[in-house]
């Protein structure tokens, strides 16, 4: 075995934030080390430092953030000490990073090609060597006529494909080492699985080093073969990416690790594991162990802060129980609860959707004609009293637009909604509102679906008053403070504005919010997807117990095909406004019978370790637009099995197997 | 701005403060100033504004006339302090009506959309066609001279810059989750746009109205130098100017209103700035 060779040394690296409060010890001494060639992922949750060290290498800290400590050594260099101009000379050439957002990370007014260019002639090589070299680059990052490409602007590109010019951007001078920062958060899953297919090629053909930040276990297991876990500024665990996902020696990796459940996973209990709390305050961190007030394993020893120590070969873990054994820490049996089954009994619909058609029309520019998406384009559904319908699909599939319009929040084009046996298509808006307090939403970015200038009180109190729902102020107020407690919020939230919440409490205050009418369904837009692995575990127990207390029925709309698996009883999966598959949850990811399901779910990244994604299902391609969607089967343009009828006759549903639907003319073949 | 190791030390929160709001500071004391001028007005005059003395007219400023009289032998200082009255009330009059009715407009077309925002937006465009001082001089004239149809016809011409700026700013809102949220609750139309749209756009409306009083200011001003505006002889800034417009060598008839117009409206801009840097996080550095 030759010496490693490293490119990157950080040494105890401290970045502290000077704010008004006190001093936030965002990275508290963070030492670690990235060889040339290799694949690191750090992952943590929000707030646990991950991107703060990302921007301490690339030296991209602004007031109130400094280096107070330590050092950072880039190819044996200190590039802490280095003036502006001097890490210039490295920043874009040796040393290279891609952001969480491609929307916003390239220049709207610049071509691909200029901006592209650019990036390279800084350093050094002549306009027409980078234009060529431009061209190239594209070209292996999967972007189809290249040639093309270099003369677009970053609008007529969508966020996969901007993702892709941006790697191209970091790649372009052959960096030894590129930083990712959640680089396939913003995209679909089908779309971030091309993405880590590519950074994993470009590991392995440049021998690129990469720095992977994520909040994923799943995508750092699909390309990191070392894992670096970061709790409250500090490395708490560290070791191969295989041994640390088998068998974690720190409560916190195993408590990312059990808050998600898995896609080939039975299901037993819908609730999850999770461990009470938010990361601690940086100004204020715990004197001893910092993960000990959410440790389900505490011990007294904890009180005093641990060191990072070996634990194995080439393991660090920071806590006093990760020992030498290979399992410390064990499920804690919880009490039974009673099957969840059970509640769907009568099999009454309680939605019945026949034909359900949406479409938006856009404003036509100048001498161009109106073009129509069709985000809903014909849907059949029917949903029990009871149950929870699960829907996926990529983004633009017409997942929220469904929920939206069973809502009535959009009036449907055609086709008929059948809420309890009324007719809510055609209602209009005075007819509805007598059913509103029965029909309710839970939506997906909990800092934009609270109204920032009520207090808590008002936000939960207003529907309360407006429905004549409660006598008086007094019961108001018990009521509120009775919703604050089904949530698990305290009463003391009560006086307080949405900006002091975190998300989770946010999204419990949304759940309080729709639960105050006592409705009977409510659509879950994403409820989930904007949260920590962790919260969103703590939310999906909130909204199962909820359901059993009060027999409610959900239509919860996700991308997280495993966190959907777990807890919908059904599963519609759409593609371009149309039903694909329906389907039993198990039934659907252990026999998927539409070839889109099969590779919505080998898309999802497994808990596996690199190398085990090479049996994933690839499919090329983008996904076609719902403007103009291709005719016949909506899904044959990137079919793997399509045949030329596909392309004329668009497919029936045909139900193959109990309760499983499918629209497919060869379904036939994957059954 | 990139990272050194700490060298010197962070600003501290005053100096942060300072560097960004020491204008808005001034602007705000000249404000203050100027209202509580207008308020104490009969106690601070020397004089009464319009005793006419016409043994004494035209004298240079002098102890017994700080700013000197005029040529009915008013004194000036006097003139000037009722003066702010005028000039306070009617630019707080037509902006926060202004501002009242343009947001009405504005919302209930940006909410209602279709042809409801089609025909209120080409009202406003309409209005936004005319120079507007030159439609609010000739809405003027056919009212008649005076302070209540001088502000009548400039309210005529102010709401349609409000009815722009808040038909953006509720179109930003309404798509937003909090307002479906509202939607689903079963609240109707007009609850939605009072009671959670409207006062989530208000940030960037204060800013406009209070950039905007000094131009209300400036443009009743020009209105009463026109011989719109007060009804003579009130003391107003714009007709003290335009009495003093052909007195040359009598230079103060005319300068001190004149000092006086500059110093109100630079107040209202220095605040209304400092709100907009406040209320814009982006901008916010302490």
């Amino acid at each position: 075995m030759t010496q490693p060779d490293p490119v990157l040394e950080v040494r105890d690296l401290r970045t502290w934030f000077y704010t008004d409060h006190g001093v936030a010890r965002a990275v508290d001494g963070v030492s670690f080390t990235v060889n040339a060639g290799e694949s690191v992922g750090i992952v943590g949750e929000s707030g646990c430092g991950k991107s703060v060290t990302a921007l301490s290498i690339m030296r991209l800290l602004e007031e109130p953030a400094r280096i107070a400590g330590g050092s950072i050594r880039f190819r044996g260099r200190d590039i802490v000490d280095m003036t502006p101009a001097e890490f210039r000379t490295l920043r874009g050439a040796e040393l290279a990073m891609v952001f969480q957002d491609p929307m916003t990370s390239l220049n709207p007014v610049l071509r691909i090609g200029s901006q592209l260019n650019e990036a390279m002639t800084v350093h050094g090589p002549s306009a027409a060597v980078a234009a060529r070299r431009g061209i190239a680059l594209l070209g292996s990052m999967g972007i189809t006529s290249p040639e093309r490409a270099v003369t677009s602007y970053p609008h007529q590109f969508s966020g996969g494909m901007r993702q892709r010019v941006v790697l191209a951007m970091g790649m372009s001078n052959e960096p030894a080492l590129l930083l990712a920062d959640e680089p396939t958060t913003a995209l679909d899953v089908t779309i971030q699985a091309q993405i880590l297919d590519l950074l994993q090629a470009l590991n392995r053909d440049f021998g690129t080093a990469i720095m992977l930040i994520s909040h994923d276990l799943g995508v750092i297991a699909t390309i990191c073969t070392r894992v670096i876990v970061m709790y409250a500024g500090e490395i708490v665990e560290q070791g191969p990416t295989e041994a640390v996902l088998a068998h974690p020696r720190h409560p916190y990796t195993w408590a990312l690790l059990n808050a998600r459940p898995g896609l080939d996973q039975e299901r037993g209990d819908r609730r999850l594991i999770t461990v009470e709390g938010t990361p601690p305050d940086p100004i204020a961190h715990p004197p001893g162990c910092r993960f000990a007030p959410r440790c389900p394993f505490r011990q007294p020893v904890c009180d005093e802060h641990p060191t990072l120590q070996a634990v194995a070969p080439d393991r660090l873990a920071r806590c006093w129980l990760a020992g030498e054994n290979d399992a410390p820490f064990v499920r804690q049996p919880r009490p039974p609860r009673p099957a969840v089954e059970e509640i769907v009994t009568a099999a009454e619909p309680i939605m019945e959707v026949r034909g359900l058609v949406k479409h938006f029309r856009l404003r036509g520019g100048f001498l161009s004609k109106p073009s129509v998406v069709r985000a809903v384009d014909g849907i059949d559904l029917t949903i029990q009293r009871g149950e929870i319908m699960g829907v996926v699909g990529e983004s633009g599939c017409g997942k929220s637009t469904l929920g939206r319009t069973l809502m009535r929040l959009y009036k449907p084009d055609r086709g008929s909604i059948k809420f309890a046996g009324q007719d809510i298509a055609n209602a209009s808006a005075a007819q509805i509102r007598p059913l509103r307090r029965r029909l309710q939403m839970v939506f997906q970015n909990p800092y934009a679906s609270l109204n920032p200038r009520m207090t808590v009180e008002s936000i939960l109190a207003e529907p309360l008053r407006f429905h004549g729902l409660t006598a008086g102020a007094a019961a108001t107020r018990a009521r509120v403070d009775e919703l604050l407690g089904l949530v698990g919020l305290g009463a003391a939230a009560r006086d307080r504005y949405p900006h002091e919440f975190s998300g989770g409490q946010r999204q419990r205050i949304s759940i309080a919010r729709a639960l105050a009418v006592e409705p009977d369904f409510i659509v879950a837009d994403e409820p989930i997807s904007a949260l920590d692995v962790n919260i969103q575990a703590q939310i999906v127990n909130l909204m199962m117990d909820l359901r059993e207390r009060f027999g409610l029925t959900y239509l919860f709309i996700a991308h997280d095909l495993a966190v959907v698996r777990h807890i919908c009883d059904r599963v519609m999966v759409l593609h371009l406004g149309q039903v694909a598959e329906i389907a039993p949850a198990d039934d659907l990811f252990t026999t998927p019978l539409h070839p889109y399901t099969r590779y919505l779910i080998s898309a999802q990244p497994a808990l596996h370790g690199p190398g085990a994604g090479s049996g994933r299902l690839k499919l090329t391609g983008e996904p076609a637009s719902a403007i103009d969607p291709p005719s016949g089967c909506r899904f044959h343009t990137r079919c793997p099995i399509a045949q030329p009828v596909c392309a004329r006759e668009a497919p029936p549903m045909r139900m193959l197997r109990p309760k499983h639907e499918v629209a497919c003319h060869f379904a036939e073949r994957l059954g | 701005m990139s990272a050194s190791v700490a060298a010197r030390p962070p600003a501290t929160r005053w100096q942060r403060w300072r560097r960004q709001y020491t204008l808005a500071a001034v602007g705000g004391v000249l404000v203050m100033l100027w209202i509580l001028i207008a308020v104490a007005a009969p106690l601070l005059a020397p004089y009464a504004p319009n005793a006419v003395e016409l043994s004494t007219r035209l004298l240079p400023p002098s102890a017994g006339h700080w700013l000197g009289t005029d040529e009915l032998g008013r004194d000036v200082f006097s003139r000037l302090l009722y003066g702010a009255r005028i000039s306070l009330v009617t630019g707080v009059v037509v902006v926060a009506v202004g501002a009242a009715i343009g947001t009405l407009i504005g919302g209930v077309a940006a909410y209602a959309g279709g042809l409801v925002e089609e025909a209120l937006m080409r009202l406003t465009d309409l209005v936004l066609c005319f120079p507007p001082i030159i439609l609010a001089l000739a809405i003027g004239a056919a009212l008649g001279i005076g302070t209540t149809n001088t502000i009548i016809a400039m309210l005529v011409v102010w709401w349609p810059k409000f009815a722009r700026l808040a038909r953006s700013l509720v179109l930003q809102q309404r798509s937003l989750e909090y307002v479906e949220a509202a939607v689903v609750a079963g609240f109707g139309p007009g609850r939605i746009l009072l009671r959670h749209i409207i006062p989530n756009s208000i940030g960037p409306l204060i800013v406009l109205i209070t950039l905007d009083i000094g131009n209300a200011i400036i443009i009743f001003a020009g209105l009463s130098f026109l011989g719109l505006g007060v009804v003579p002889p009130t003391a107003e800034w714009g007709s003290m100017i335009a009495a003093g417009r052909e007195l040359v060598a009598q230079w103060w008839v005319a300068a001190f209103p004149g000092f006086a117009i500059l110093s109100i409206v630079l107040g209202f801009n220095f605040l209304g700035d400092g709100i907009r840097d406040w209320l814009d996080p982006r901008s916010r550095r302490f």
